[in-house]
């Protein structure tokens, strides 16, 4: 259980003369649900793009538990990520609309893939097993996720929350140890944020796979959430339980804005000095 | 309306995925296989010829329509591979070795093509490969020792290690085959790992990526087998016009090709075949109509090519999917009839796509 599995130590990165990452250094522990929260812009999802090495941090390293033990994920290239043992869904879904759900779900399982060019060409016994295997495969996730109704569906003509799971399923096909979860319950109704903190503590607690997610919703992230680092302007605010996140000064500062900010937009002051009797009939 | 009820995944996995389809490719096959009786000659060669581009096609198909890169100098490939065939045919090579050799110094050709579309895109591979057709148009012309230059090769009759197909007949039978194995091929690509992932370089390269596909390795791929294609196609070209020079390999083939799958309608196996009937029977059908036009119409030069313009934009204008498309729709409208509704194949717009990591 307090196996490191993902350990950032030092991360910086730097666009021109925007500084996205600061110094951000944390841990994530086999099998708990980490969550990084912050106002827009805080380099969230830069530390994703991080992880699943579609950007080179400026300076400091990722370190992740692989196959053969610890290893430097900076050094990896992008696509070895995912055979690795980290799946990703994105915040603007990245789906492969042009094809089933099945058909992405089957993509998913690319880094499980036994045949090379010259048996899939010829469609040899052993790549028609390797099908049926697969298919298997994702058919487990189809239950667990309940897609059996849009199993055969073009992902163009799906609703924008169940576009959400099947990216969730897709990832899940790889069959992850660290699962990134990229504001999950964006653009989802309350019922379907619901479903997917239900989904979140099943992937936890079922299947055993690490979960670390950048959301928004603060319900969500408390009731799932094992620990939260909060930041701001790429630097690292709080990090602890969801609760001792919360009441952070710091925190709230980054979100509401200090109190001399906030005194400073008031418009009347005699309404403060006013006794409390007489603040009821204000709007 | 057909609902296929799958009680295993192999009905998933298999190409004929009911008993219509089983009833209606074997008519097909036994049609083709009983064209030399049933066709007159000139018919058959017409045949021989949309089986010729069809291969060709498939191969643009799978970089086009499958892959999402489009090549606007494939002629190229099929000049490659034509030459090749055509030197070492006249050299007395039998026809296998010369066709695999056609195929794979293709492929070579095309995976050195492929390497400049690891970093452009969209408009600009278009011009790579715009610009590398040009070259080697250049090159065949000006390689006289070899290619003959612009005075063009005559090659020999295909010699399948000794028995040599001199019939118009014989050499149909040559092209059917192979057009099957090309066909099967390209099939079994696209339902297993290798054809998935191609498919999900041309929906989002980004999440390909994370999803651990290669895309160096997937996109250099997909250029060396559509180039193998269309080398293998080039070969029976030689062999089907018995003699072949530059210009039959310049911008104007290049474009056929690209029109033809377009037509036909991107990113599907029918369209490739669609599409060559049709590059195949416009010539004929304008000559046709060309003796009721007026002749001040008929008779102008570079009416194909209006037409051709003429029915390209009607095509991206009115039928983006192609005559592929055109036949779904009347297909399912039989099948639903009289339940068709006119917006049911209307895609959604949705501007939700990022664009902020390409």
């Amino acid at each position: 259980m307090n196996e490191i599995l993902l350990s950032a130590k030092n991360l910086s990165v730097r666009f021109g003369g925007v500084l996205a990452v600061n110094n951000v250094s944390f841990d994530v522990k086999q099998g708990e649900v980490f969550t990084l929260i912050g106002p827009n812009g805080a380099g969230k999802t830069t530390v994703f793009n991080l992880i699943s090495r579609i950007y080179t941090p400026t300076m400091g390293e990722i370190d992740f538990a692989g196959p053969d033990g610890m290893l430097k994920l900076t050094t990896q290239p992008p696509q070895n990520v995912a055979s690795l043992g980290i799946a990703r869904t994105f915040q603007n879904i990245e789906l492969f609309e042009h094809a089933s759900v099945l058909h992405n779900l089957l993509i998913g399982r690319h880094t499980h893939r036994v045949t090379g060019l010259w048996q899939d060409f010829f469609f040899t016994s052993k790549t028609r097993e390797a099908e049926l295997k697969a298919r298997e495969k994702a058919e487990e996730v189809i239950e667990f996720l309940s897609l059996q109704h849009y199993r055969d569906t073009f992902v163009a003509g799906l609703p924008y929350g169940v576009r959400k799971v099947v990216e969730l399923a897709r990832a899940l096909c790889t069959e992850p140890k660290l699962l990134l979860l990229d504001e999950p319950s964006s653009g989802l109704n309350v019922e379907e944020t619901d479903d997917m903190a239900f989904w979140i503590q099943d992937i936890k607690n079922d299947l055993g796979i690490t979960v670390l997610m950048v959301e928004h919703d603060m319900t969500l992230v408390s009731k799932v959430s094992d620990r939260v680092l909060a930041m701001n302007q790429g630097e690292m605010l709080a990090m602890g339980t969801p609760r001792e996140v919360q009441t952070d000064p710091g925190v709230i500062e980054a979100y509401l804005g200090s109190i001399d900010d906030v005194s400073s937009l008031r418009r009347d002051r005699s309404i403060e000095a006013s006794p409390p009797g007489a603040r009821a009939h204000l709007p | 309306m057909r609902f296929i009820f799958k009680t295993n995944y192999a009905q998933d996995v298999n190409l004929a995925k009911h008993g219509g389809h089983v009833f209606w490719y074997s008519a097909l096959m036994l049609l083709l296989v009983a064209a030399p009786w049933v066709f007159a000659e000139y018919w058959l060669a017409q045949l021989t010829l949309v089986l010729i581009y069809s291969i060709a096609g498939l191969g643009l198909m799978l970089l086009a329509g499958f892959t999402g890169l489009f090549s606007m100098g494939h002629a190229a490939f099929l000049g490659v591979g034509a030459y090749t065939h055509a030197v070492l045919t006249n050299m007395g090579v039998p026809f296998p070795i010369a066709l695999a050799c056609a195929a794979g110094l293709s492929a070579a050709v095309g995976l050195v093509v492929g390497l400049p579309a690891l970093r452009v895109k969209g408009i600009y591979l278009g011009i790579a490969t715009l610009s590398f057709g040009f070259i080697v148009e250049e090159v065949l012309a000006r390689w006289e020792s070899v290619t003959g230059g612009n005075a063009g090769v005559h090659i020999k009759k295909p010699n399948i290690f000794g028995w040599v197909l001199n019939s118009g007949e014989e050499f149909y039978f040559l092209c059917l085959v192979i057009t099957v194995f090309a066909t099967l091929g390209i099939l079994n690509l696209l339902r297993s790992p290798t054809g998935r992932a191609f498919v999900a370089i041309r929906d989002s390269e980004i999440s390909a990526q994370s999803m651990g596909i290669h895309l160096a390795y997937y996109k250099t791929l997909s250029f060396a087998i559509s180039a193998a294609f269309a080398g293998v196609a080039g070969a029976l070209y030689a062999h089907n016009l018995q003699f072949i020079s530059p210009d039959q390999f310049n911008i104007l083939q290049s474009i056929d090709l690209l029109l033809m799958i377009v037509i036909g309608g991107v990113g599907s196996v029918h369209g490739a075949f669609l599409g060559a009937i049709f590059l195949i029977s416009m010539p004929q059908a304008i000559g046709m109509v060309k003796d009721y036009l007026p002749a001040a119409i008929g008779q102008a030069p570079g009416l194909q090519g209006l037409v051709y313009g003429l029915v390209l934009i009607a095509f991206v204008l009115f039928e983006p999917m192609g005559l592929y498309g055109r036949w779904l729709k009347i297909r399912t409208y039989l099948q639903m009839f009289p339940f068709y509704r006119k917006g049911m194949f209307k895609r959604q717009k949705s501007f939700q796509k990022s664009d902020r990591l390409k």
